[in-house]
């Protein structure tokens, strides 16, 4: 894609994610700050399975702990300033911990691994009441403030997970662009031959799994005062499975593929609401047509464009060779 | 000792369902490499298809013959056509989530199109019980296991017997050397995809009476299939029964001498010590990896 191009489309998205909310209802701000959560919690994810090339279907339990974190604490009288930096470590070293499965088992194996990990945590959510008050959850989270500033007014708390957003997306910007970023997605094309270059796959497979997993934990903890109310439902297997469909669809591998598949994955089924009891269906149809049609995802169609013109290039270049021949003959 | 023996059965004839599911699943997987996250759905819809049959006024054994025939054209024809064939040679992310999108379809599909209620079916076996020295049995759990032990080893026997099913194998094992010998690869393929089919059929048949049909059954049946697949080896067909067999008693025990919030964790924790065990199941052959 050309430059001014890029500049183009990052000037009007900026520009809609400063200034639009302020003109929607109540509904319109949730769902913006509904989609940023998303994005944040899917990037990580991106970084697992779309630069790190490892399967994960667990992601939701480290939304789960997040949100739990943080909610847990400020209900023992703890400020969110604390909740959220143990949620980052916490999902930092469990998601360590469960990179191990990785680097014994990989592709569809380790999907299930990460899975059944999701399946035990939703079982602790849902039955150890006297820690997360089970099916009825916990409610009354409070928002909290920021520099004396307080952040209970949607709109303020839509900024502020904005604020957070920006700042996720250009650490993991920082991070990609680093030699970091390259070693990552060395072990995505080709573990052995990164591993014969000098480059640790087994501490990078580590890596993509914490790192991930803490960017969902940031998601999880800003959640759990978004909604102002927990329980076990958003974090279980299903959720986990959107999220890795949030990515595909959006272009694994993409860096902006979390943003256009959080979208299409938290926004277009409200949008579908017209449809009524048929959204979901209208939903899953309009996923199977779209990896028909795009299996890369949507952010690859910058690349086939590309990839058409080159080819139609190519053989008018080869037409007119051709007649140039004829011409000599 | 009484109680114990009679949850072993009747777990072994709710594993013995889960197998079927899970056989099916493997043979998806080992002789095209797709992995199906719409298995669970592949049972619950052809539930609903039989219900039709019925309602039209079927007896119970033609509704499940036609409604086989209609799975083989729709789950395995025209899934196969559809969404598999285009879609496996972009590696597995996409597959698994057009899987994923077509299981969504589905489950709502039916619950708008349909019903939200579940729905009672009628069984294929008398309501009897048996007492054999105080040990009280169903003969609906004998039946179940009987049944679902016939088709896995009916399946067995199909693909070790047969000129078709050795085939089949070869397909899975090596298709570049399968097409070399003259296989029809594509048609071979097929094959798997028409059984994983009619196999879904059979497990909707078996577990329909006790789930009753709800458009969300598949969604706990498919999970315990994928367990079961793995536990049992992924790249073992004979692994599937064994998995689903030890899933299906494990929970039975498990809600009775454990607890029943925790029913699910206890597959769950075979099912993680497998993976970091003995990755390739408890039966499975241990791939190398390539370069």
């Amino acid at each position: 894609m050309n430059r001014s191009v890029a500049l183009a489309i990052a000037a009007i998205g900026a520009a809609i994610l400063l200034f639009v909310p302020p003109f929607l209802k109540n509904y319109g701000i949730y769902l913006f700050s509904y989609w940023l959560v998303f994005v944040i919690a899917t990037m990580g994810l991106n970084l697992t399975i779309g630069y790190a090339g490892q399967k994960s279907l667990g992601h939701a339990a480290f939304f789960g702990i997040g949100a739990y974190t943080v909610a847990i604490l400020m209900k023992a009288g703890f400020s969110f300033w604390l909740g959220l930096p143990l949620a980052m470590v916490g999902c930092f070293f469990i998601g360590l911990a469960l990179g191990f499965p990785a680097l014994r088992v990989q592709t569809i194996y380790l999907a299930f691994a990460t899975l059944g990990f999701n399946t035990a945590l939703w079982l602790v959510m849902r039955n150890e009441e006297w820690l997360t008050g089970g099916t009825f959850g916990i409610n009354n989270i409070a928002r909290p403030g920021l520099f004396g500033i307080s952040l209970s007014g949607n709109l303020a708390f839509y900024y502020f997970i904005l604020g957070v957003a920006v700042i996720m997306c250009a650490l993991l910007w920082k991070l990609l662009s680093s030699p970091w970023g390259k070693a990552f997605t060395a072990l995505r094309d080709n573990p052995i031959r990164a591993e014969s270059l000098g480059i640790n796959i087994q501490a990078y497979t580590l890596l993509s799994f914490a790192i991930g997993a803490v960017y969902a934990g940031v998601a999880g903890a800003l959640f759990a005062p978004l909604v102002e109310f927990i329980e076990p439902a958003p974090f279980t297997v299903g959720a986990s499975i959107m999220m890795y469909l949030i990515v595909v669809v959006g272009g694994a591998g993409y860096f902006w593929g979390p943003l256009v598949g959080s979208a299409v994955g938290v926004i277009l089924p409200e949008w579908l609401r017209f449809a009524q009891g048929w959204y979901l269906f209208v939903f899953g149809t309009a996923v199977v047509l779209l990896m028909l049609w795009l299996p890369d995802g949507l952010l690859s169609i910058p690349d086939k464009l590309r990839a058409r013109r080159l080819s139609r290039e190519e053989s008018a270049a080869r037409a007119a060779r051709a007649a140039q021949l004829g011409a000599q003959r | 000792m009484t109680d114990f023996l009679q949850l072993l059965i009747s777990g072994m004839a709710t594993g013995a369902i889960y197998a079927l599911a899970a056989l099916g699943f493997t043979l998806l997987w080992q002789a095209s490499g797709t992995i199906n996250f719409a298995q669970g759905e592949f049972v619950m819809l052809p539930a609903f298809v039989m219900l039709a049959f019925i309602a039209m006024g079927a007896p119970l054994a033609v509704s499940f013959l036609l409604t086989a025939i209609v799975a083989v054209i729709v789950l395995g024809w025209a899934f196969k056509r559809g969404i598999a064939d285009p879609l496996l040679r972009f590696g597995l992310m996409p597959i698994v989530v057009a899987s994923i999108g077509l299981a969504i379809a589905a489950r709502n599909g039916i619950r708008a199109g349909y019903s939200a209620e579940a729905h009672p079916f009628p069984s294929l076996f008398a309501q009897r019980l048996f007492t054999v020295a105080g040990v009280n049995v169903t003969l609906a759990d004998i039946g179940t296991l009987a049944v679902a032990l016939a088709l896995v080893i009916g399946t067995q026997a199909f693909l070790a017997k047969t000129v078709t099913g050795r085939a089949m194998q070869a397909v899975a094992q090596n298709t570049e050397s399968a097409t070399v010998l003259g296989i029809n690869v594509p048609r071979m393929i097929f094959y798997t995809f028409a059984i994983n089919a009619v196999l879904a059929c059979a497990a909707a048949l078996l577990v329909t009476p006790t789930y009753l049909a709800k458009f969300d059954m598949g969604e706990s049946l498919g999970t315990k299939a994928f367990f079961a697949a793995i536990i049992g080896g992924f790249n073992n067909s004979r692994g599937a029964l064994l998995g689903g067999i030890i899933v299906g008693v494990a929970e039975n025990l498990a809600a009775a001498y454990i607890s029943p919030a925790y029913k699910d964790a206890v597959a769950l924790v075979l099912f993680m010590a497998v993976i970091l065990f003995r990755p390739q199941g408890l039966l499975g052959k241990k791939v190398e990896r390539k370069v």
